[in-house]
């Protein structure tokens, strides 16, 4: 009779043995990539380029890092809250401190 | 072998819902003889046999085995001595559905660890004295009542313990099936096993195969 | 030691013995699970692979880029702006850049246009990105006229494509000589897009960007390190909103397995009892339970971690890559690198394998710690 034990075994140890192999495999292709990634970075650092080629449809999100004449992003360069106003994070702290501390302490008036 | 006095036991202690199931128990019970324990229904019979197989402790009082008291033991130790020295028949067989007959006689040696071929092969002797190795690969719910304690039987000597207990044996059986479970048990005694059984069945009680006979009502022992 | 390996399997034994009782249900489960490891492995492992792609190409971007502002845009940089960096000490190399966009109405696409020095790059010659030459059918020594936003025509030679391994970077690249640029463009003399500055010592990029501020009021330095984040967080936020639409789906199954793995029934609760009334101790009961969990949470998370890396590195993450990697007419076609980063799946492992493992443990501890005398009623 075949032991439940040994067949969840051998299923196990043929999955680690997959996982193994894709540790393998990636390290080896990742080795592989190299040439065409060096050359890709000599490219940029000849050509002096800052981003990457993946939003090519409107001018303004060509060079998300670039904040520019045409962006619709010009406060920050790849500021991580981009929707009207931001909806996910709120402003710093910093930024919402009351001001009662001055009052009366300025010349102009609040 | 197995010593009691003044046994006790209440279920809901200290609740409104109190009740005394034991009520002071004195009594000595020698090794190698089949014992039956009678009485009415809510004697008590039933919650003797739990304290004595320690699958649970008095309320108040002793329970000696082989010398030891084991009445005041942590539950690892009394789950040790229950697995090395009982063997345990229950009134429903309690076998664990959907799992083969060898299946289920080999689960009390798990914790051991003995090896599991060694299981088996042990399984398979007890099997062919039970005349059941026919059904071995059968799921036990697919078995006949009579099929079904055999298997039981069979789990509870696959650790070899010196005491079987047994809860109403036969009270699910018909006559031919109870006359081969009395065949089986004088096969225990001549192996040597305490046997502690319960029953109102006068087929057990007054068969030959039994030794001694302890009446029971309320709780308390009462003479023959 | 053998003894307690014996017991050990003993165990499995009867939790893989007890779970093929319910065939269809627990394989449902373990195909549920599996599914859902898959699909967050392909969306960790889809990302790590572009962001590490993308940090590591990218790290050779130039250290500062300069932008002018004007009333709070950008605006080109006049002349004279490069002396007064020169001025500033730390600076080792700079460069006006001269780069713009074009639409070209022919592929209803945008390119990016970039003025290369004459040495590189003849006048009347372009040099074109391998996406855009395979999307206009382009090819070396073939010309081609752009109508330049005076509504001038202008034609050039194309005098290479670049490598198509490259893509990911010049998908949409035309590169002209500074001379071309300025006409094309009618960008006025002296005038730039942008200032690229190397710096002598990487350590003071911080110092030299606040010294350029004070140096340039209206300048406005952009950082490499602010680059490399900027991908990081593109990543990051198109992952969080896969994640967030999936959000829905990861619930349910959390609810299905705690419900599959918690819901303790009469039945396992007797079957509790009769175990321990045979002779098991709590302990034992709890490690059956134990390897239940831990088979069958392992068994999901190795085959949907096999299954992601299949998915993502040979097909191409066929399911996510609309929402992963976006679109546009130019798109470049690039192969992914298969990195891994080890620490994302030993997170993902921690995720997936140990809440199940202790949705399965909870119900029986309670089932377990109680008397075994129950199955003598
Ligand atoms: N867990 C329990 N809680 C409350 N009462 C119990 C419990 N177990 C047994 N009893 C009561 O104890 C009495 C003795 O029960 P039992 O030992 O099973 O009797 P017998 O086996 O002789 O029929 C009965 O009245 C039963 O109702
Ligand atoms: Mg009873």
């Amino acid at each position: 009779m075949r032991r439940p034990s040994n067949v969840a075994f051998l299923l196990l140890a043929t999955l680690f043995l997959a996982v193994v192999l894709i540790f393998a495999h990636s390290g080896q292709s990742t080795a592989a990539h190299t040439p065409r990634l060096l050359a890709n970075r000599d490219l940029v650092v000849r050509l002096g380029l800052t981003d990457l080629a993946l939003f090519t449809e409107a001018r303004y999100t060509r060079h998300p890092s670039q904040a520019d004449l045409h962006s619709a992003l010009q406060d920050h360069p790849g500021a991580f809250d981009h929707f009207p106003t931001g909806s996910l994070l709120p402003p710093p702290a910093l930024l919402k401190r009351p001001h009662a501390n001055l009052a009366g302490k300025t010349t102009s008036p609040d | 072998m197995i010593e009691l006095s003044e046994i006790k036991k209440a279920f809901n202690q200290g609740r409104p819902n109190e009740y005394w199931a034991l009520s002071g128990i004195d009594l000595t019970l020698e090794a190698g003889k089949v014992t039956a324990f009678r009485g009415p229904s809510g004697s008590g019979k039933t919650t003797l046999l739990t304290l004595v197989g320690c699958l649970a402790r008095p309320t108040s009082g002793r329970v000696r085995f082989k010398g030891q008291d084991i009445s005041g033991l942590p539950e690892r130790f009394l789950t040790e001595i229950r697995r090395q020295s009982f063997g345990f028949v229950f009134q429903q067989f309690n076998l664990i559905k959907g799992l083969s007959a060898l299946e289920n006689v080999i689960l009390p040696g798990f914790p051991t660890g003995r090896p599991r071929a060694e299981l088996i092969d042990a399984a398979e002797g007890l099997f062919e004295q039970l005349k059941l190795s026919h059904r071995r690969q059968a799921k036990v719910e697919w078995l006949s009542g009579g099929e079904q304690q055999r298997v039981a039987i069979a789990r509870a000597l696959i650790n070899d313990p010196e005491v079987i207990i047994a809860d109403e044996p036969t009270a699910n059986l018909d006559t031919a099936l109870s006359r081969e479970f009395m065949t089986i048990l004088e096969g225990f005694t001549a192996a040597g096993k305490t046997v502690l059984l319960t029953s109102h069945d006068p087929l057990v009680v007054e068969s030959s195969a039994v030794h001694r006979v302890v009446g029971m009502r309320d709780g308390k022992l009462v003479d023959q | 030691m053998r003894i307690w390996l014996e017991k050990q399997r003993h165990l499995i034994d009867f939790t893989l013995a007890s779970l093929a009782r319910r065939k269809t249900k627990n394989i449902g489960l373990l195909v549920a699970y599996t599914l859902l490891v898959f699909v967050l492995a392909s969306l960790t492992l889809f990302t790590n692979a572009l962001r590490t792609e993308a940090t590591f190409v990218l790290a050779g971007s130039p250290e500062v880029i300069v932008q002018r502002m004007v009333a709070g845009r950008h605006d080109l940089i006049p002349p004279g702006y490069l002396d007064k960096i020169g001025r500033i000490r730390g600076v080792q190399k700079m460069e006006g850049r001269l780069w713009g966009y074009y639409y070209d109405p022919v592929l209803n696409a945008n390119y990016t246009f970039m003025a290369r020095p004459a040495e590189e790059v003849a006048s009347g010659t372009i040099m074109v990105g391998a996406a855009l030459a395979r999307e206009r059918g382009l090819d070396a020594h073939n010309t081609i006229s752009f109508r330049s936003y005076s509504g001038k025509l202008f034609t050039f030679e194309v005098a290479s494509v670049l490598s198509p391994d490259s893509e990911l970077l010049s998908a949409d690249l035309i590169l002209l000589s500074e001379e071309d640029f300025r006409s094309f463009f009618e960008y006025p003399a002296g005038h730039f897009t942008d200032i690229a500055l190397s710096v002598a010592n990487p350590q003071e990029v911080r110092n030299i960007a606040a010294k350029l501020s004070s140096a340039l009021p209206d300048s406005r330095p952009i950082l490499r390190e602010e680059v490399l984040r900027t991908y990081q967080s593109v990543f990051d936020w198109r992952e969080g909103i896969v994640l967030t639409v999936l959000a829905g789906a990861i619930l349910a199954f959390a609810i299905l397995a705690w419900e599959k793995a918690s819901g303790l029934s009469a039945e396992e609760k007797r079957e509790i009892g009769i175990l321990k009334a045979i002779g098991w101790e709590t302990g034992d009961v709890l490690r059956m339970k134990l390897w239940e969990g831990l088979l069958i949470s392992l068994t999901a998370f190795l085959l949907g971690f096999i299954g992601a890396y299949v998915h993502v590195f040979h097909f191409g993450a066929a399911v996510f890559e609309p929402v992963l990697k976006g679109w546009a007419v130019l798109y470049p076609r690039f192969t992914l690198l298969p990195a891994i980063d080890g620490l994302q799946v030993a997170t993902l492992f921690f995720f997936t394998v140990f809440p199940y493992t202790a949705a399965v443990l909870v119900p029986i501890w309670r089932a377990a710690i109680t008397d075994p005398d129950a199955v003598m009623r």
